[in-house]
Formats: C-alpha cells, structure tokens, sequence
C-alpha cells in the first residue's frame, strides 16, 4: 500500500485519490496559434524526474498539487493550489 | 521452412552456430542507426538489409536483446481497430506475422486461433457492430456473435446470467493470434546479423548530436557513431530519446502490468478479452495462462508490479474463468507503455530530416512489429513515407487529425 500525503487530510492510502495529470500551463486561448493550442491539449510533461501534477483527495473531494519523482515513484511534496498561485 | 527442417533432421552432425555475435566494436560511422533492439528495431534491420540492401546497420541496445516491451506484452496479434486507417495497418502485421516463420526460416509460433472480446451489456454490443462492419468493409474478418455463439467458442466461460457482468454476446475476430515474442525478435536479429547488421547490446544511447536540422551522430556509452539515418524505436523510453534530439513527442508513459500462471493442459482456445474487466488472457504454447490488461492509475517509468493491480487481474481472469483461482501465479511483470493521445503510434517524419519515428505504442506495439519494421525500413530507405503510414505522422496533431482508437483495447488506461 502506497501512501500519499493529502495537505488536507494528512497521510492517506493512496487509492483514496485520483490522478488529475500533469500541471498545464493554459495559453491565452484569443492570442495563441493553433501550434500553440495544439501543444498545450496534446502535450503533458513527461519528463524522467520530478514534475508537479494535480492528485484530488475522493473521499473530500479536495483537489492539490503534488511534486512527484516519476521515475523512483518518491512524492518530494504536496501542497495546496493557492501555492501555486503565488508562484506565478 | 518444412523443407530446411527435413534437411536439418537428415544431417549426420550437428555443429554449434550461434545466430547473433557477441557485440562488435562500434565502428565511426554506419549508414543507419537504430536506437532499440526490441522487435520493432530487429525487424527494420530486417528489412533494410534484406528487401533494400543496406547492410550497414547498427542496432543499439541499452539492455538485452528484446528485453524490453518485446519481453513484457501479452502477445495478441489482431487488427480489429476502430478506424479504417488503423485496420488497414494492422490488417498488413497479421499478415505478415502469417508468413513470418518461413520469410525468417525460425518458428515463430503463429498460432491464429481467433480473438473473442466480450461484451456484458447492449452498449458494448452496439460498438462491435459498429467495429465488425468497418473491420469487414476493411477486409479483415470480424463478426458480431451472440451468447450461444460466445458459449460454443469458448466453453467453460462463466456467462455469469443474471449477473451483473452477463456476457450478452462478443466480437469474434478469426484473423487474431499469438506468437512467441521472443522468437519474433531472435528470427529477425538472426536474418539481420547474417546479412551484415551489427547488433550492439548493453549500448546505451546518451546523446543525439543535430545540425542543420539533420541528426548527425549518436553518442553511446561505448564511444560515438556517426550515422546517414537514425530510427528511435526505444519503446518506454521514447519520449526521453525523442527529448535527446530536441523532439517533444506526444508520450505519457505508464506502466501496464501482467502476469502467468502455472502451466496447464491446453484448454482455451482462443484469445479472450473484455472491456469491461479490463482483462486479457491467452493460453501460451506452454501452458500457462497468459493474464493482462492493468495500466496503472498515474505516470511513471517502471516496471515494478502493484499487489492492487495484480489484485484486479487476478479478479478479472476468476471472475470469467473460475478455476483459475486455483492456479498458482508463476511470474509478474510490468512494462513501461508510451501512450498517446489518441492509442494510435507514431510513425514516420520527424523534425530533422534523416530521423525516423517508431514510437507510441503504448499497449498495441507487438502485433505491429513486422509491420513497422518493414514500412520504416521503407521510410530509410527510399526517404519517403509510405501511404500506409502517413495517417500516423506526429505532425497530425497540430493539424488535429488524430486517429482515435481509444476503447478498441481492453486494457484499462
């Protein structure tokens, strides 16, 4: 049994939660080109190492973020989304 | 093959050969580059050196022979897709896997049973029609068959009536198959070792050196190789090869798990598949149930198995055939799929003029390996990009042309 730390809710099995993908960073859907628009529906991150994804806690229906190492499986953090909203 | 074999068993002795070198030193320069060598990499050395006479080939593998995907699929061999572009290109692999044996004078174990995917509601049903029509249209055999007709193929079937997974019929699909995937890859190495192509294992690829919007050389861990043409047919690991030459394909890549049984008398006579549990078996030459089908629920790359997706398998492959619960699990694996956006490969053209694309094949790569071995070859060959294949080219998505086949697999992603 794998676990995940919920911000929320604190450590919890993991089949508690849903995979949401990858963080995509939405373009300016009147300003951006069809290439760009194209890359942002059809490409995800998927890089060998860590990258940030969305997870939802089911049970409360609470969605975050998690920073996760996709090669060794090892979440490095999980944070809230108003996190995010600092960093950009 | 019938014939060799006749002389073969006449013989007075028989001297030890062995079909594939030990790897070679790398040599600076090769016309063609393969990076894999899996059966996809093995089989457009194939048919470089023997359809097009370049024999000037080095196949790179970062691990063993075919130990990749090749090692890890279930082994079903089919081309009852959604779409006519994608029954067109699969109808060619059964084909060609149908006379592979004698095109690579090594039993392949071919074995064209028939695949029955099963459908426990009327919802499913309405897509097999809808499947079976175009299959038929597309000249594969396909067909829409009842419960009678589910019971009679496949007996000892729990029908489950009046259940809540009652299997209310099936598409029958007479063309699907197995074979031995590792003699796939090992008749393919060995036809392609005879004529010239270097076979480079335990060759890891570091770096794709570009200019000029052209691939110029490959850097390994065993020293660096100029190359005419590069092939990336890596499997789990194309997205990063892809990155390697600056390319961003398309690629998610996700683990698919499965496992074997303790081998049994010979009792399932076809390839038996649903949707709805997301679960595949095939009874191998050996005996052993062959079970597949869970993809797990979240990016990553590896190849380790899960207790609760071996869990949902094992309830699946119980669930349709009881008596498996007594079986003893022998072996699990998983393997790391490269899925796309719409379950169709990607095939052909990339950015850089002379570098070739074999990649996306997520869960659906075996039953295309001649194939794509052949119509890549084709692509090195002679620079353009046979019709066949062009509705796979990684430029469809920017033009938003995709190839849907999500939902004509029954594995769960």
């Amino acid at each position: 049994m794998k676990i995940l730390r919920c911000p929320m809710n604190g450590p919890r099995n993991i089949q508690e939660f849903q995979y949401l993908g990858p963080v995509r960073h939405a373009p300016d859907p009147e300003a951006a080109s069809d290439a760009e628009w194209a890359a942002y529906i059809f490409h995800a991150e998927n890089r060998p190492g860590v990258i940030t994804e969305w997870w939802r806690h089911t049970a409360s229906n609470y969605v975050f973020l998690a920073e996760r190492n996709i090669v060794t499986n090892t979440v490095v953090r999980t944070f809230d989304a108003w996190e995010m909203e600092q960093m950009r | 093959m019938p014939l060799s074999l006749l002389k073969y068993g006449l013989r007075r002795t028989y001297p030890v050969t062995g079909d594939i070198a030990a790897t070679p030193d790398l040599k600076p320069h090769y016309d063609v580059g393969i990076i894999g060598g899996g059966g996809h990499g093995l089989a457009c050395a194939h048919y470089l050196s023997s359809r097009h006479g370049i024999g000037s080939v080095a196949v790179l593998e970062k691990g063993y022979l075919a130990g990749g995907n090749t090692a890890r699929n279930t082994t079903t061999i089919r081309s009852n897709y959604i779409t006519p572009q994608s029954i067109a290109f699969y109808k060619e692999g059964v084909e060609l896997y149908g006379e592979m044996a004698q095109e690579l004078d090594f039993n392949v174990m071919f074995s064209q049973r028939g695949q029955l995917t099963l459908a426990h509601n009327d919802s499913t049903m309405r897509s097999f029609h809808l499947r079976a029509e175009t299959g038929k249209f597309a000249g594969i055999r396909a067909e829409v068959v009842d419960a009678g007709d589910v019971r009679r193929l496949c007996p000892g079937l729990n029908m489950d009536e009046g259940g809540s997974l009652e299997i209310v019929g099936g598409l029958w699909h007479a063309d699907g198959g197995t074979a031995r995937h590792d003699a796939v890859a090992w008749g393919y190495a060995a036809q392609a070792a005879r004529r010239g192509v270097e076979i480079h294992q335990r060759t890891e690829v570091l770096a794709i050196e570009t200019a000029g919007g052209k691939a110029t050389a490959v850097v390994t861990n065993r020293g660096r190789i100029a190359c005419g043409q590069v092939l990336i047919a890596c499997g789990g690991m194309n997205y990063d090869m892809g990155l390697k030459a600056g390319i961003e394909i398309p690629i998610r890549c996700y683990p698919l798990q499965a496992m074997v049984t303790q081998p049994v008398k010979p009792w399932l006579h076809t390839l038996v598949s649903s949707v709805s549990l997301h679960t595949y078996l095939v009874q191998s030459s050996r005996g052993e149930v062959v079970i597949g089908g869970g993809s797990d629920p979240y990016q990553l790359y590896a190849t380790r198995s899960t207790l609760d997706m071996k869990e949902q398998l094992a309830a699946g492959a119980v669930h349709l055939f009881p008596f498996i619960g007594n079986l003893k699990i022998l072996r699990q694996w998983a393997g790391i799929t490269d899925m796309t956006p719409d379950y169709s490969p990607i095939m052909g053209a990339s950015p850089l003029s002379n570098l070739w694309l074999d990649c996306g094949w997520g869960t659906w790569g075996f039953k295309a390996t001649p194939v794509a071995g052949k119509r890549l070859a084709e692509c090195i060959a002679t620079g353009r990009v046979p019709d066949i294949i062009k509705p796979f080219a990684l430029d469809r998505f920017a033009s938003f042309s995709l190839v849907n086949e999500m939902g004509a697999t029954a594995a769960s992603h």
